[in-house]
C-alpha cells in the first residue's frame, strides 16, 4: 500500500475523543435532532405505502449479492459495453490512481464541475486536483455549502445536514455569494445564479455513479436538484468515477433500487432526476466520456465472507438517520466520509489497517440497538458486521489490560463454582452504597459512575435464594 | 410442555435476584413447575459483542448442555434471549428453545392476563434487542394492560436505545450519556413513577441515570409487576 487511504481525515480522533467535543455543541445538537427527525418519520410514511417493502429489501439483497459472487464477469461485460458505445474505462487500484487518471484526463482545463459523489471524496479527489492546479465546483447545494464553508460533509446524502439556514447564509455572505435572507428560496437562488455560470463555463464534469447496467454499459446517477444533469448534460468531456461494486447485471434488477434507493433516502416515492447514459452520441451531450473504476479497498473487503455484505450499500443514508448516536454526535466525528452505521463498518475495511486507531475505534461507535439494519434497503446486517469487525481489532491488537480483564471474566463464567465465589466477592461492593445507590465506583467502573449511579448487590444472590428455597 | 428452566441471566442472578424470583413466583402461580439449574452462568453477550468471540462460543456451549432437554428456558431478557437464539447457532451451539418471559407467556402459555395487581403509574420502555432481535411487539404491552390498578402510559420515542450497549456505556460513554439523557427526558415527561422493563440491564441503566439525578422514578422489572398480586403486593427489594 504505502500511501494512506484518504477515505478517513487525516488528523481525525478516535470516535470517543472526536464524539465528545461534537456533543458540547449544541446548535449542532439542535440541527441533527430536528433534521434527523423529520426525515426518519418522512422515511417510514414513504416505505410504509409499499405493501411488498420487505420483498423488494430481500431482492435488493439478492440482486447485489449474486453482482458481489460474479464481480469480474460482471465487470468484464460492464467494460466492453462501454467500450462499444464510445466510451473509454480506466481500472483505478487505489485513490492515487484513480486522482492520476482524472488529473491526465482533465488536461489544461483550470475549473471542473462536479456531480455530488462518495467516490470522489472518498479518494480526496478536490484536494489532488487543487495540487495539480485545478478547482473543482461542486454543484450539489449542500455539498457547495460545504466547499464554500471550508468543511467537511457529516452525512452521505445531506452533506450539510449540521448547518441550519442562518449558517448558510453567513456561509453564502462571506464567499460573495448575496442572498436576500435566509429563506431555503433565497439561499437556492444565490447558489443557482452562482452555479449557471459555471456550468456554462466549464468544459469538463466530474461525477460518481449510483449505478451501472453491465449489459447495455448505461450509467445511472440520481439526484435531486437538476444541478448533476446540468454537469451530465452541459460539458465536453465527462469523467465519471466509480465504485467496482456500483454494478447491477440487466435493467430489470435497476428498476428494484429505483424503488428501493429514493423512499429510503429522500422519502420520495420517486427519484425527482435520474440520470442515464451510455457512452456518447454525437450531438448530443458530452463528445468524450470515461468510466474510472475504482477499487480502493473494495476487492480486500470481498474477501471477508460476513463484512462483504458491506457492499450491497446503496448510500441512501436510511441508517444515518435512525442512528441514535448518529443524532447526537454527528458524522464528522467519524473522521470519514462514509459516517454513521454504514460507515462505522465500512471505512475500517476500505482502509484494511488494524493498527489504525482512528479506524478501529469506528465499530465500537454503536449501542447496536439495530434500528439501522431494520431499515437497511439491501438488508445489510450492520450489528453483525459491528461485532465481526470488533473481532478483529481484539485480535489485531493481542494482549491489553481489557483482553486480560475479558479472559478473565471468561474463565470465572467458565465454571459454576469459581462463578459463585466471584458474586460473594462482588458483593461485598454492597459496602459502597449510600441510600440504596453506589454513586462512586472505583477503577474502570469510574466511568460507568461519572453519569449513572449502580445498583448496590444484594446480600444473597437468586442462586443462593433458589439453594435455600427449593434446592 | 414438560420440563420449564429458568435462565436467570448473570446480571439479574448477581444484582437484580428480586426479578428471578419474582419469574418463579409467577409461573409457579401461572401451576407451571420451573427448575434452575444451578450450573448455569452467562450466556457471553459481553464477550461476543465487544469482540470476544471465542470466549463467547466456549460460553455458548456450555449453555447449551446446561439447558440440554428442557421443552423452553425461560428467560427475563431480551437481549439474553436473543443472544441465546440468534447468536449461538452461529457459535455452533444452538438448539435450546429460549424464550423471553413476555413471548413464554404470550406465545406458550396464551395469557394476557396473569392475574396482577400493580396499583402505579407505570411506563415501558421497550428494550432494542427485544424489539429488533426478538421481535416481541407488543406482548409486554398487552400484559401490562391486563394488569389491575395499573395506569399504563405511553413513552415518548419509546423505540429510540437508551444508550447502554453493554462495553458501548463505557468505551464511548459521553455518546451514551446523551443518549440516556433523552431516554430520561421522555421518562420524565410521562409523569410516571416506575419505569418497567423486560430487561434489567437497560433498566440499570436509565435507572441509574434517574437515581443519580433524584427524578422519584424508580425501575421495576416487568417480571415484578406481573407477579405481584394484591394478596401479595410488590415491596422495593432490600439490599
Amino acid at each position: 500500500m504505502g500511501t494512506r487511504n484518504p477515505v478517513t481525515w487525516l488528523g481525525s480522533p478516535a470516535f470517543p475523543e472526536a464524539a465528545r467535543t461534537a456533543l458540547a455543541d449544541t446548535q449542532l445538537r439542535r440541527n441533527l435532532r430536528n433534521a434527523t427527525t423529520t426525515i426518519r418519520g418522512r422515511r417510514a410514511a414513504a416505505v410504509a405505502e409499499l405493501p411488498d417493502w420487505e420483498r423488494l429489501r430481500r431482492a435488493g439483497e439478492a440482486i447485489k449479492d449474486r453482482v458481489l459472487a460474479e464481480l469480474d464477469t460482471h465487470l468484464e461485460r460492464l467494460e466492453a459495453a462501454v467500450t462499444a458505445r464510445g466510451g473509454v474505462v480506466h481500472w483505478a487500484r487505489d485513490a492515487a490512481e484513480a486522482n492520476e487518471i482524472v488529473l491526465r484526463l482533465v488536461g489544461d482545463e483550470r475549473e471542473v464541475v462536479k456531480v455530488k459523489s462518495m467516490a470522489t471524496a472518498e479518494i480526496g479527489l478536490n484536494e489532488a486536483l487543487a495540487a495539480g492546479g485545478v478547482r473543482a465546483v461542486e454543484t450539489d447545494l449542500a455539498e457547495l455549502i460545504v466547499q464554500l464553508g471550508d468543511d467537511r460533509p457529516s452525512h452521505i446524502l445531506v452533506p450539510a445536514i449540521h448547518r441550519n439556514r442562518a449558517e448558510i447564509r453567513e456561509i453564502f455572505r462571506r464567499s460573495g455569494l448575496a442572498a436576500t435572507g435566509d429563506a431555503p428560496r433565497e439561499l437556492a437562488e444565490a447558489a443557482r445564479a452562482h452555479l449557471r455560470e459555471k456550468f456554462l463555463s466549464c468544459k469538463v464534469a466530474i461525477s460518481g455513479a449510483n449505478f451501472a447496467v453491465a449489459d447495455t454499459g448505461s450509467v445511472v446517477v440520481l439526484e435531486s436538484e437538476g444541478n448533476g444533469r446540468m454537469c451530465l448534460t452541459l460539458p465536453e468531456k465527462l469523467i465519471t468515477v466509480m465504485g467496482i461494486e456500483k454494478l447491477v447485471p440487466t435493467w430489470q434488477d435497476l428498476e428494484v433500487f429505483l424503488q428501493l434507493l429514493p423512499r429510503s433516502s429522500t422519502a420520495e416515492r420517486m427519484n425527482p432526476y435520474t440520470s442515464v447514459w451510455t457512452g456518447v452520441t454525437p450531438g448530443d451531450g458530452p463528445a468524450e466520456f470515461h468510466l474510472v473504476l475504482l477499487d480502493n479497498g473494495r476487492t480486500a473487503t470481498l474477501a471477508d465472507p460476513t463484512g462483504r455484505q458491506a457492499l450491497r450499500c446503496i448510500r441512501c443514508s436510511a441508517c444515518l438517520n435512525v442512528c441514535p448516536v448518529y443524532e447526537r454526535t454527528g458524522g464528522k466525528s467519524y473522521g470519514s466520509v462514509y459516517p454513521g452505521p454504514i460507515g462505522a463498518i465500512l471505512t475500517p475495511q476500505l482502509v484494511d489497517d488494524p493498527h489504525d486507531a482512528q479506524a478501529a475505534s469506528l465499530p465500537y461507535a454503536s449501542s447496536l440497538c439495530g434500528a439501522c439494519f431494520e431499515v437497511c434497503p439491501v438488508r445489510i446486517d450492520i450489528p453483525e458486521v459491528l461485532t465481526h469487525l470488533r473481532a478483529r481489532v481484539v485480535s489485531a491488537r493481542g494482549r491489553t489490560a481489557e483482553s486480560v480483564a475479558m479472559a478473565a471474566a471468561a474463565w470465572v463464567f467458565g465454571d459454576p463454582a469459581r462463578y459463585e465465589r466471584a458474586q460473594r466477592l462482588g458483593s461485598l461492593a454492597r459496602f459502597l452504597g449510600r441510600d440504596g445507590r453506589i454513586s462512586r465506583l472505583p477503577g474502570p467502573g469510574a466511568v460507568w459512575t461519572a453519569s449513572r449511579d449502580a445498583p448496590v448487590p444484594p446480600r444473597e444472590s437468586f442462586r443462593e435464594w433458589w439453594r435455600r428455597n427449593r434446592g | 410442555m414438560e420440563r420449564i428452566a429458568l435462565f436467570a441471566t448473570c446480571l439479574t442472578d448477581t444484582l437484580y435476584p428480586a426479578t428471578a424470583r419474582a419469574v418463579v413466583r409467577l409461573l409457579e402461580r401461572l401451576g407451571r413447575a420451573v427448575e434452575f439449574p444451578l450450573d448455569q452462568t452467562c450466556c457471553g453477550q459481553m464477550h461476543f459483542n465487544t469482540g470476544y468471540a471465542a470466549h463467547a462460543e466456549g460460553l455458548a456451549r456450555s449453555f447449551a448442555s446446561v439447558f440440554a432437554g428442557y421443552d423452553a428456558v425461560v428467560t427475563p431478557s431480551g437481549s439474553c434471549a436473543g443472544m441465546a437464539r440468534e447468536v449461538h447457532p452461529k457459535l455452533g451451539a444452538g438448539g435450546v428453545p429460549v424464550y423471553e418471559l413476555s413471548e413464554f407467556l404470550v406465545d406458550v402459555l396464551g395469557v394476557t392476563d396473569v392475574g396482577a395487581y400493580f396499583p402505579h403509574r407505570v411506563t415501558y420502555h421497550p428494550t432494542c434487542h427485544s424489539l429488533r432481535v426478538l421481535g416481541v411487539g407488543d406482548k409486554p404491552l398487552a400484559l401490562l394492560r391486563a394488569v389491575r390498578g395499573l395506569e399504563l402510559v405511553e413513552l415518548p420515542l419509546a423505540e429510540s436505545c437508551c444508550g447502554f450497549g453493554g462495553t458501548f456505556a463505557l468505551k464511548n460513554a459521553d455518546t451514551s450519556t446523551a443518549m440516556l439523557a433523552d431516554k430520561m427526558r421522555c421518562v420524565l415527561d410521562t409523569g410516571a413513577e416506575v419505569l418497567t422493563s423486560g430487561d434489567n440491564s437497560c433498566l440499570m441503566h436509565i435507572g441509574g441515570g434517574l437515581s443519580r439525578l433524584r427524578a422519584g422514578v424508580r425501575p421495576v422489572h416487568l417480571a415484578e409487576i406481573l407477579a405481584s398480586t394484591e394478596e401479595d403486593p410488590w415491596a422495593p427489594a432490600t439490599r
